[in-house]
């Protein structure tokens, strides 16, 4: 996955392994993502570089049942409804696409940070973040 | 009535829907109908404010109504949009800064979601080209998660669509009047799940204005005058759970509409058990579910048992949504605050369009709730 650019270069601290950036405030402890100039909780511009963890379990979830307006842009063989939620990553919870069946999912399902081709960009080069089943953990 | 105190002294409305009409047209035409419910003409409201979200410049209505010269103050703050603007009208009536206020808010929106502009709410565009910028996808996430927080199941917000409909079906400007059962409701596509798409409510098209007055004319301006007894907005605290959220504090806790409804019912010095008429909204089934709980209507939880009594309905001990709530008459964002107003209005005034509560309610509250996370609140009385 070495030839691959990210969605937004800023929500990476690395591809391999994927690894998601965030800020942590130095003053009150709070992490949030992506990365913050200043704290939302303490109003603090101590915000400092912070690598999330790359395992968690889902908080909530639903799934997409219709395209979203553009500038989404659906699969070339169509749009299929796609799992989203939010997953529970200890420091915080991330919005994400699950990549996890539908029979899987469930609040508490654990799940690891994996990387998931965007379908605006052709040839599936451009790719985002997103969480998938951890069997492992399972 | 004390001078200070603010009044609705009229309100107008068109009906919601599909219209051929432009959005201007529709606000006209609500203005028009709010002035001759006051009986006053646009000469002489000395502030205007007006409110839409997509369809035009509400001030440019005065190249329609009357060039008097008056101060007229616009606001845009998304589904919150009609609560934000009586309150600045509200504000220039008690500082005295006005005596007559016209308030009008309207929308006409295409088919389809919403579409949101990620840069605008300070995001990413990776955010909305990732299709995570959706707002029922949201409103679905919330409802799931209170579900397994407060035990609430998929028939309770069934019921809570079923009951709109039925509303809208005897409200002669909702859209949406045809009723639906429970099961139809349940078996509908899932748009988001756990929420079909007849828990989901649609963008629509339609205006509503009122005219404002304090104590010292309101009484001869109209009959039965309706006291704004409260008016509050909030935005969010740190830790509550909001729509277009690429990240949320663990726990969240809080919302601006626990803020805005407890900041409305202290200042308007009533209980939420005081409350015989109700808006609350429902953008989905799920949001009016969980809005009923934020506001301080009722306990978490307690939904199921008040949806299976039909305690919400009508004649029920607390009416919700009497004129069918968005789910009946969709949203058209900038009126959409103003029409819960308009409908608690006509029901404590008893001459509702829809079906009337019985037994003469004396207290109405309206609840709002507005991306990126914002609500306002009114407690109205007679």
């Amino acid at each position: 996955m070495t030839d691959v650019a990210p969605v937004d270069a800023s929500l990476f601290a690395s591809l391999d392994p994927p690894r998601l950036l965030g800020s942590r405030c130095a003053s009150c402890g709070t992490v949030v993502f992506p990365t913050a100039g200043s704290c939302p909780r303490c109003s603090q511009a101590t915000m400092e570089p912070h690598t999330l963890p790359d395992r968690g379990t889902v908080w909530t979830w639903t799934v997409q049942g219709f395209a979203p307006k553009p500038p989404y842009v659906a699969p070339p063989g169509g749009f299929t409804p796609f799992p989203v939620g939010y997953v529970d990553l200890g420091e915080v919870l991330v919005e994400a696409h699950l990549l996890v069946d539908r029979e899987a999912l469930g609040i508490g399902t654990p799940v690891r940070l994996v990387l998931e081709p965007v379908a605006a960009a052709a040839g599936g080069s451009v790719v985002t973040y997103a969480f998938a089943l951890d069997e492992e953990t399972r | 009535m004390r001078p200070e105190d603010v009044y609705v002294v009229g309100a107008g409305m068109t009906a919601f829907g599909r219209h051929e009409a432009s959005g201007l047209d529709l606000a006209e035409q609500a203005l028009r109908a709010a002035l001759d419910d006051a009986g006053v003409s646009w000469s002489d409201v000395d502030f205007a404010v007006g409110g839409s979200n997509v369809s035009g410049k509400p001030d440019s209505l005065v190249s329609r109504v009357g060039l008097t010269g008056i101060p007229f103050t616009t606001v845009k703050n998304g589904c919150a949009t009609g609560g934000v603007a009586m309150a600045t009208g509200v504000s220039a009536l008690q500082s005295r800064r006005a005596d007559l206020v016209a308030v009008v808010g309207f929308d006409k929106h295409e088919r389809g979601a919403f579409a949101a502009d990620a840069a605008a709410y300070g995001l990413g565009a990776w955010y909305a080209e990732t299709g995570m910028m959706v707002t029922t996808q949201y409103f679905a996430m919330k409802t799931r998660r209170y579900q397994h927080e407060h035990g609430v199941s998929d028939r309770t917000l069934a019921r809570i669509s079923a009951r709109a409909f039925r509303n809208g079906e005897a409200h002669p400007t909702a859209w949406r009047r045809t009723p639906l059962t429970e099961d139809e409701v349940l078996a509908a596509a899932p748009v988001n799940e756990p929420l079909t798409q007849y828990m989901f409510c649609q963008p629509s098209q339609g205006a509503v204005a009122v005219v404002l007055a304090r104590g010292d004319r309101a009484g001869d301006l109209c009959d039965t005058p309706v006291r704004l007894a409260a008016i509050t907005q909030r935005t969010r605290r740190f830790g509550s759970f909001e729509v277009f959220s690429p990240w949320l504090t663990t726990a969240p806790w809080n919302s601006p509409s626990v803020d805005a409804a407890e900041a409305a019912f202290a200042e308007a010095g009533v209980s939420p058990a005081d409350v015989q008429v109700a808006q609350v909204q429902d953008t989905d089934s799920g949001s009016e579910m969980i809005h009923l709980a934020e506001t301080g209507l009722c306990k978490h939880g307690e939904q199921e048992q008040l949806l299976a009594e039909g305690a919400t309905d009508v004649d029920g001990t607390l009416p919700v949504n009497t004129d069918g709530g968005c789910l009946a008459n969709g949203e058209p964002v900038g009126a959409s605050g103003l029409r819960q107003v308009h409908e608690v209005v006509r029901q404590l005034q008893g001459r509702a369009p829809g079906r009337q509560v019985p037994g003469g309610p004396r207290v109405g509250f309206t609840h709002v709730y507005g991306a990126p996370g914002l609500s306002a609140c009114a407690v109205l009385t007679v």
